[in-house]
């Protein structure tokens, strides 16, 4: 804007043709303050709350002291990321990372389109609501409640124990949280409790999608119930399960940190310790900020690099779920 | 669905029935498992706390009393960290879904002629975020640390949510906006009178969502405000009587360390606290979420995407 206050500069430029476009704009956006007033503000919002902490990930670069200013910081390049891919525990930690996160996918997976399909087989339609209500359950209550309910569940006096004692297949209770060889199973297991209910909703919904004369064939053709779910329902799904394969493909570092920090204790960390505890135990804990921004920014950039190969390899199969 | 069920059902054989069976008894231990342990800790909250502590308790409390919710509902941190959570639901969820309720309007319009480039700012923060230790750099410099604003402002807009609202104004009908400008209503007006009535079912969605996040947050607590005991929540106080039991080998020794750290006598235990807190934390939202189901489902499967 300031160039049109200098004749000098305006006269050489030949300002005709430029601003037109730019005016046409600005006039439209004079028109349009109301949408602009209601909305700008957010962005602003988001610029503070989003884009400047992209800013902050120099410090990965830096040797970082908090009680230092921005400009004095020493820089030191790469040595923060040399550090992290010489440190044995780091490898480990994405192996427990990848290990999690796939655990979490296949088992999601699975247990919901089975629920889904044998949800859709009842009956009784009432009865399938309250099952259904009743599933989303867990899905609403916090990791903390979760993790105090299988700390609970798994305790020496908790129910699995008690089970496993009766049917004779132990003789003492076991300390199941203990143990890091149990932490995998034990997390995929409360991760499926969770959410195994609310992730059958958008299967059930591209079910009621199928078209009903598909099932009337079958059944003439003699096709049993079984047969009916294997060969219509399920091929009926593929097209939603594919695309959330993919876009869930693109999570697979974001394994989450809540189960692992809650349910994860000094005896199994060998096992629970995923990215983000390791960024929270250096950056909070010792406050070794570069540090723990180097990994969270290797997680960020190897996450991003896996969503965008997702939403297109989504898109090119023709079903753009994610906008 | 009712009818396909009803014309199969004419079709009824042995194999059908055996399968039919089969199915609802897994049905019925799936919600077994489910209530279960819900059930199983409202039991050893209303159970005398030093009983308890002999197992055994399932579904029914042995020795009945009040005694565990008397002292959750005394005990003045506890009984505080409630009324921070009440207060950050409450707030969190007017405020944040009014805001992103006016920002989908904006960029439901075709015409704003800045729709594309805030849609596609808003969008790539799906993708990219500075991470932890920036953002807890950030809000120590705006020393919004041990403040309330903390757990309000960072999280005002939420994308998923934004795109949800969003698709839903889309799908009103187009003359309900030109009626409204024909009538002459400012924007802001046509956005409080006409959008904002009509899109409660995707509200209402959008609501539970951000209801249920603030309720059930503990994290940001401990990141940002764990040496203020006036701004805790239960989820985090919960959390740390979890972090104190769950390593102790049993239930008795971790009573006993507590007792001891309660100075000797006591009539309550961390598992009768925990059980206790673990209900007053999970029973607003099992109180609310069965009635907001037609509308979470359709919102789920309007916005397409997995939540």
């Amino acid at each position: 804007m300031e160039n049109y206050t200098e004749p000098v500069i305006q006269t050489s430029r030949g300002p005709k043709a430029e601003p037109a476009g730019f005016k046409l704009f600005l006039k439209r956006l004079m028109q349009q303050r109301a949408l602009v007033l209601m909305s700008v503000p957010f962005l602003l919002w988001l610029f503070i709350f989003k884009y400047v902490p992209l800013w902050g990930w120099l410090t990965a670069f830096q040797n970082y002291k908090p009680y230092k200013k921005f400009s004095e910081q020493e820089w030191i390049g790469f040595d923060q990321f040399n550090f992290l891919f010489t440190d044995e525990s780091f490898y480990r930690i994405l192996r427990n990372t990848f290990v999690m996160s796939s655990i979490k996918l296949v088992l999601g997976f699975v247990t919901a389109i089975v629920l889904a399909l044998l949800l859709n087989e009842l009956r009784n339609i009432f009865f399938k609501r309250v099952v259904q209500t009743i599933s989303y359950l867990p899905h609403f209550i916090s990791w903390v409640v979760a993790a105090s309910i299988v700390t609970t569940v798994l305790s020496n006096e908790g129910i699995i124990n008690v089970l496993l004692m009766k049917i004779g297949v132990l003789d003492s209770p076991i300390l199941w949280l203990a143990k890091g060889e149990y932490f995998w199973g034990i997390l995929g297991g409360t991760e499926v409790w969770k959410d195994v209910g609310w992730n059958t909703i958008i299967y059930l919904a591209a079910i009621t999608t199928i078209d009903p004369s598909q099932y009337e064939a079958a059944e003439i053709d003699g096709a049993n119930r079984l047969q009916r779910m294997w060969s219509i329902t399920l091929p009926g799904l593929k097209p939603v399960i594919v695309v959330l394969l993919i876009m869930n493909l693109g999570y697979i570092l974001e394994a989450g940190f809540e189960p692992q920090y809650l349910l994860g204790n000094g005896m199994t960390s060998d096992y629970s310790d995923n990215l983000e505890i390791f960024v929270l135990k250096y950056g909070i804990e010792e406050s070794n900020f570069s540090l723990a921004t180097a990994a969270g920014m290797f997680k960020t950039v190897v996450s991003c690099v896996f969503l965008i190969s997702a939403n297109s390899i989504a898109k090119k199969l023709g079903e753009s779920r994610l906008y | 669905m009712s009818n396909i069920s009803a014309s199969r059902s004419r079709y009824n054989s042995w194999g059908d029935r055996i399968f039919d069976t089969l199915n609802v008894i897994f049905m019925l231990c799936l919600v077994v498992v489910t209530l279960y342990p819900f059930l199983n800790m409202a039991a050893v909250s209303l159970n005398d706390a030093n009983d308890a502590v002999r197992g055994g308790i399932h579904i029914w409390p042995r020795m009945f009393t009040w005694e565990n919710y008397k002292f959750v509902f005394n005990e003045a941190t506890i009984f505080h960290s409630m009324f921070v959570s009440a207060s950050r639901a409450i707030v969190g969820t007017i405020v944040s879904v009014f805001c992103t309720a006016m920002l989908a309007y904006t960029l439901s319009r075709q015409e704003f002629v800045l729709r594309k480039f805030i849609t596609i700012t808003f969008i790539l923060t799906m993708y990219i975020s500075g991470g932890l230790i920036p953002g807890f750099l950030l809000i120590r410099d705006l020393n919004l640390l041990n403040t309330f604003a903390v757990y309000i402002i960072p999280g005002i807009i939420s994308v998923f949510n934004m795109i949800v609202i969003r698709s839903f104004i889309e799908g009103l009908p187009e003359g309900i906006l030109e009626s409204a400008r024909i009538d002459g209503a400012g924007e802001f007006a046509t956005f409080i009178r006409i959008i904002l009535p009509l899109t409660v079912p995707a509200l209402a969605t959008v609501s539970l969502f951000v209801a249920v996040g603030q309720w059930n947050s503990w994290f940001d607590v401990f990141l940002y405000n764990s040496s203020n005991i006036n701004l805790s929540t239960l989820q985090y106080e919960l959390m740390k009587i979890l972090q104190t039991t769950n390593t102790a080998s049993s239930s008795q020794s971790a009573a006993d360390a507590f007792a001891g750290a309660m100075g000797g006598v006591t009539a309550v235990t961390p598992t009768s606290i925990r059980a206790t807190m673990t209900i007053v934390a999970s029973l607003p939202i099992i109180l609310v979420y069965p009635f907001l189901q037609k509308y979470f489902v359709k919102g789920m499967t309007v916005g397409g995407v997995k939540g």
